[in-house]
């Protein structure tokens, strides 16, 4: 595991898993449920999947605590469980994991809107991302993942609060953003450039983004990123946005599609490089995959 | 500029301040409701919605603006009741079952307000039971649900089922709308309207409600 940290600290590719959400939906996740409560009553389905991306390659797993952030909690009315959610997040995984892989605690947005927008002041925000990677960091997270996040100031509470635990922790924190006519921002308006520099100043170790309308936008978000930051990038893609064909849910992009698109990732020197929605196993197999040979022809050649 | 151009103006600044002040002004210079409301307030929120779908403002523009609306209604609400306008009719609204998105619910809420709509707004992850039984005791002819995820909405389709299957169809009924839906899946769902922003969502309900 120190090889892994020291891998990625040094901005070396690692690869990361895929998505949870759906995974959990096959084991029995009920919609509008909350799927953090899982951590407490379901360890063994979230062992699985860890076991699943493990087996795929990933080197990097992220907690099943997008959404374990007390206010985002209290949605569920388990706001007052926030330090036991987060703490068995990462107790649950250890024993699957080891020292195979990072953990990575997972902090998505807290879905409440900062004043003067919004109606929730920032010290509000940030006591409730205190609660969570407190908990996270505690239990021993090997790094924190600050994802799909659409408001910068939002972002950088969450990334100070992990700072505030850790000098040390690796900070990886990625943001959502939109094609527009006139170039990517997320829908809060927040520029990659403005993204880049606002998330390294608040202390992450590594930026990029996640989720998304797919690799291919990906690798365009990837480039301007690495115009504009030194930093290691991170690049998440979902599998494309879902569709509904006749009821069902589907995400159109297949593993052999975004394993070759995310070669071109690679040639732009992103350091870590995993799945987001409608992504699972078989796409980060793919992944594994396409690394190993580039990691194979770089030793070759 | 008008009055009623400067408060489309401060609307679009998101100067909430600006805009209560300035419909006060309106009101004691005898201006209309209809007029205040219509050539200003929802004039103005109509300019931002084009600007935020052209992407050359992003949502906390739009919020502030919603804001400074609904700062501006506030003060008309009294002078309806007083001149006896009677409400345009009644909506239901809510976020579809398992769907967290409000955003694009609430702005629609606060448009159809201001178009004198009496809105009932149940909140976010509503079931269809829900949706149905409080239409029917409030006695409101219009549903409207919104979705912004691909798989809540499917869960869309349970309300017209529903109510189908209670025989008030064509009794009480549905607009949808949310980043994901379309005219499309609105026809196959067997809803009544499909709503492609706030304010062609209103113009819709008004539609639905016979009033348009
Ligand atoms: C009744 O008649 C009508 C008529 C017209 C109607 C109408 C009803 N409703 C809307 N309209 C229309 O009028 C409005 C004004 O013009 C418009 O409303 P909209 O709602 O479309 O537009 C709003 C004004 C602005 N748009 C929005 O507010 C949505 C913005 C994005 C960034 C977004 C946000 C903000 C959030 N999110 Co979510 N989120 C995304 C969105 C990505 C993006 N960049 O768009 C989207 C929608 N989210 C997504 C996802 C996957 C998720 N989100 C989630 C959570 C959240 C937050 C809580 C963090 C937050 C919501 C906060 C809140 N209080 O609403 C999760 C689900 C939670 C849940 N159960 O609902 C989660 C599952 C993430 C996760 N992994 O947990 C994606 C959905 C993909 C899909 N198609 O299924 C997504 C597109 C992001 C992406 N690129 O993948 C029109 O559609």
């Amino acid at each position: 595991m120190t090889d892994l940290l020291t891998k990625l600290r040094a901005g070396e590719l690692l690869l990361g898993d895929g998505a949870w959400g759906t995974m959990l939906m096959a084991r029995g996740l009920k919609p509008g449920a909350c799927p953090e409560n899982l951590n407490l009553t379901r360890p063994e389905a979230l062992r699985e999947i860890a076991a699943l991306y493990l087996e795929a390659g990933a080197e990097i797993i992220t907690t099943n605590t997008f959404g374990g952030s007390s206010l985002k909690l209290a949605d569920y009315s388990l706001g007052d469980r926030t330090e036991e959610i987060n703490s068995r997040a990462v107790e649950v995984l250890r024993p699957v994991i080891g020292d195979r892989a990072l953990i990575s605690g997972s902090v998505g947005p807290c879905g409440k809107l900062l004043l003067p927008y919004g109606d929730t002041a920032p010290e509000a925000i940030s006591d409730s991302f205190v609660r969570q990677i407190g908990a996270l960091i505690g239990a021993g997270a090997d790094m924190i993942c600050v994802e799909t996040m659409i408001d910068l100031s939002e972002a950088q509470l969450a990334i100070k609060a992990a700072r505030s635990f850790s000098t040390e922790i690796p900070i990886l924190a990625t943001m959502t953003f939109d094609a527009t006519p006139n170039g990517f921002f997320t829908i809060m308006g927040t520029s990659i450039e403005k993204a880049a520099a606002g998330l390294e100043e608040a202390g992450a170790d590594i930026v990029g983004s996640n989720c998304g309308n797919g690799i291919k936008k990906m690798v365009e978000i990837a480039r301007e990123f690495r115009r504009c930051s030194r930093l290691p990038i991170a690049i998440q893609s979902n599998a494309g946005l879902p569709e509904n064909r006749a009821g069902e849910v589907v995400y159109p992009e297949t593993p052999a599609f975004m394993a070759e698109a995310a070669g071109q990732l690679i040639d732009l020197g992103v350091a870590v490089i995993g799945g987001c929605c409608g992504t699972g196993p078989d796409h980060i197999r793919a992944l594994r995959g396409l690394i190993d040979a580039h990691r194979g022809g770089s030793i070759g050649g | 500029m008008d009055i009623l151009q400067e408060i489309g103006a401060s609307l679009r600044k998101g100067d909430d301040n600006r805009v209560a002040e300035l419909t006060r002004q309106a009101i004691d210079a005898g201006m209309g409701v209809g007029a205040i409301l219509d050539d200003g307030l929802i004039g103005g929120m109509n300019v931002v919605g084009d600007l935020f779908r052209r992407h050359e403002i992003f949502l906390p523009e739009v919020l502030l603006a919603a804001r400074a609306m609904q700062k501006g209604i506030d003060l008309l609400k009294p002078l309806m009741i007083e001149e006896g306008i009677p409400a345009v009719g009644k909506v239901v609204i809510g976020t579809a079952q398992g769907d967290l998105h409000d955003i694009g619910k609430n702005l629609v809420g606060i448009m159809l307000k201001g178009a004198g709509i009496e809105v009932i707004d149940l909140g976010n992850d509503v079931s269809a039971e829900r949706f149905v039984d409080t239409a029917v005791e409030a006695g409101a002819p219009v549903i409207g649900i919104s979705a912004l995820l691909t798989t809540t909405m499917s869960s869309m389709k349970g309300v017209v089922d529903l109510l189908r299957e209670r025989g008030l169809n064509g009794k009480i009924r549905t607009i949808i709308g949310g980043a994901p839906v379309s005219k499309d899946f609105a026809d196959e769902i067997g809803a009544d309207a499909y709503g492609y922003d706030a304010a062609n969502a209103v113009d819709q309900v008004k539609a639905l409600l016979g009033v348009a």
